[in-house]
């Protein structure tokens, strides 16, 4: 085991490397101020487009993939992973649903403890975590040999391709375990940024009422060149998907700016947008919570409110 | 079919807590306790399995002091059979959880396992995954839908990019996400019945697991507070903000 190794899971991306990897990668940069590293990519798909973006980041010793790839489920990957990873003192992996999913199942094949949701590297050993939907950040230590980590992706910055000179490498690809098997997908085609990687983000709470009345909110951000998030209450209620839920448990966000129209500002929900740069919360109700963490609130209607920002953009 | 569901105390979802100020702990002094909000709808899962006639049996454990009977017996009055209590006053990670449950699934056999996706004091989001990996088992984690068809489970799970759909063979594990389904309140006869239920209690030792943490907390910091903002009385003042104050349009 080399401890100055690091390995980044790559998440399959649509296209090019994936937001979520280049903030991994960030997160790697971050580990460098501390400790010297090799750090090598391992990719969990053969896509050409991805492996071209994957060799073209800077102060990378080696991308890896496989030869052939029966499925991207857990079940296959993780034991997979576990014989690369053996020789890493390091193994990083967005922490989005893709890697909730996979390194727990990799941490235990290689009975390890690993850290998620990774928000701060301290030292080689020690990191910070929130828990507790962000009430608390956890300072965590750790002496195992092999330190697997879930990478926030909203807490890191996201390293920009150069000009890199990896070594490619193919490597036998996993067996098929065929304990899991893909009957359907409902991918939500996106006519705008994606929430994770967008500047500006524009959120609605179960103040909208109803599915049509998003509408609203779909015309501003397209003004704005903005993602559009919700709260759980809006997914719940069946008014968006549930892949637009910010909070606790959706997505974790840090835009540049957040609005939040008709949301209240639950725990769970700030958990998800308190790190966004700026806030702004539309509300009728002076006394709701999201405004404690706004920096311009604006008690009103929304439906007023709404309709005159568009025309004034 | 026995389905195994596993279920941690935590502090009640609605409770605001904080750290203590020398960053030893949480300071939870007193806060209502509750089964965790994922567990209760995997507990809820199991009951509308049973009802169904997929399964004949839901056994309930957790991991933890003796104060968890308490939300074993919740669950027992909401409709599981029977609870295993592993008692312990040690502190807990995943993957010593996952060890222990391993050891319950050897005994119990059950051909479906359910847990909470995340438990909502640690925000882990990794007992089931490991679990499963430990007991070579398929996973469908963050499920929003379970449908039994012959002999796999169809899952639908809740993604970052939308919905995803799995066949898993049987036995399997599922970590349930909020949208499965709406647990239902206890009533007053099972709450008294449940106290008549079998609930057994066993030690990690006994089970032969090793509770040593590899991950230690060392202390907890109130997260850092935003400075307080300003209201503004139209929208013509918030976007002339927006643009020359915070400079982000
Ligand atoms: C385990 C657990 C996990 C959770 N995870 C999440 C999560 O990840 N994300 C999340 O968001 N929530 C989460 N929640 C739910 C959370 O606790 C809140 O219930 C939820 O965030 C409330 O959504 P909301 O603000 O849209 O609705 P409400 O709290 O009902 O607020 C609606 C707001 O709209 C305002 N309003 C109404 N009409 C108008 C109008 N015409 N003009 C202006 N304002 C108006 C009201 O004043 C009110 O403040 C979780 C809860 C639990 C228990
Ligand atoms: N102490 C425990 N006892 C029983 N089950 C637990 C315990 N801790 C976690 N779990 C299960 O694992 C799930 C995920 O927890 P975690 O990995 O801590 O986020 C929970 O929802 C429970 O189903």
């Amino acid at each position: 085991m080399n401890n100055a190794k690091v390995l980044v899971v790559l998440e399959p991306a649509e296209s090019g490397l994936g937001t979520a990897n280049a903030r991994v990668l960030g997160a790697v940069t971050a580990l460098r101020q501390h400790l010297p590293l090799e750090c090598d990519l391992v990719l969990c798909t053969n896509s050409p487009m991805q492996i071209d973006a994957a060799v073209a980041m800077p102060d990378v010793a080696q991308v890896m993939w496989p030869d052939s790839l029966p499925d991207v489920q857990a079940e296959t990957l993780a034991p997979w992973l576990a014989s690369l990873a053996s020789s890493y003192g390091y193994v990083f992996i967005a922490s989005n649903s893709f890697g909730k999913n996979l390194l727990p199942r990799l941490a235990a094949l290689l009975d390890n403890q690993p850290i998620t949701d990774v928000t701060a590297i301290d030292s080689p050993h020690r990191f910070q975590r929130p828990i507790y939907a962000g009430s608390a950040i956890a300072s965590v230590y750790t002496e195992q040999t092999q330190k697997l980590l879930g990478i926030r992706t909203s807490a890191f910055n996201a390293v920009a391709p150069g000009r890199g000179t990896a070594r490619k490498v193919v490597v036998p690809g996993p067996a098929g375990q065929c304990q899991s098997r893909l009957v359907s997908e409902e991918t939500v085609a996106l006519e705008r940024p994606e929430l994770t990687a967008a500047r500006v983000v524009v959120a609605g709470g179960r103040g909208l009422l109803n599915r049509d009345n998003f509408n609203l909110l779909y015309r501003l951000a397209d003004k704005l060149g903005a993602a559009v998030g919700a709260s759980r209450a809006a997914v719940d209620a069946g008014f968006v998907a549930n892949d637009m839920q910010v909070g606790q448990t959706g997505k974790v966000i840090a835009p540049e700016l957040y609005i939040a129209v008709g949301i209240s500002g639950a725990v769970q929900h700030l958990a998800g947008m308190s790190e966004s740069r700026v806030v702004v919360a539309i509300n009728k109700d002076p006394d709701a919570p999201i405004f404690d963490v706004a920096d311009y609130g604006l008690v009103a209607d929304l439906f007023d409110v709404l309709p005159e920002l568009i025309t004034q953009l | 079919m026995k389905i195994l569901v596993a279920i941690k105390r935590v502090v009640d979802p609605g409770v605001r807590v904080r750290p203590f100020a020398d960053g030893s702990g949480m300071d939870l002094a007193a806060a209502k306790m509750s089964i965790n909000p994922f567990c209760e709808i995997a507990v809820e899962a199991a009951i509308r399995l049973k009802e169904q006639g997929f399964a004949s049996e839901i056994l309930v454990v957790s991991v933890g002091p003796a104060v968890v009977q308490e939300q074993l017996r919740a669950a027992l009055a909401l409709g599981a059979d029977r609870a295993i209590h592993i008692n312990t006053d040690e502190p807990l990670e995943p993957l010593s959880i996952a060890k222990l449950l391993r050891a319950v699934v050897i005994q119990e056999g059950p051909g479906l396992i359910l847990l909470g996706k995340q438990s909502i004091d640690g925000d882990n989001n990794q007992t089931g995954q490991m679990l499963a990996a430990l007991c070579n088992y398929p996973q469908g984690t963050f499920a929003s839908k379970i449908n039994p068809m012959g002999d796999e489970v169809h899952v639908t799970r809740e993604l970052d990019g939308g919905l995803q759909t799995l066949a898993l063979s049987l036995p399997a594990v599922i970590t349930t996400d909020l949208r499965l389904n709406q647990p239902r309140f206890p009533t007053m006869p099972n709450i008294i019945k449940a106290r008549q239920k079998p609930l057994r209690t066993l030690t990690p030792a006994e089970l032969g697991i090793d509770m040593e943490l590899r991950v230690i907390t060392e202390s907890l910091a109130i997260p850092r507070s935003r400075p307080a903002g300003v209201k503004v009385q139209s929208v013509t003042e918030l976007l002339e903000k927006l643009r020359t104050e915070a400079r982000v349009l």
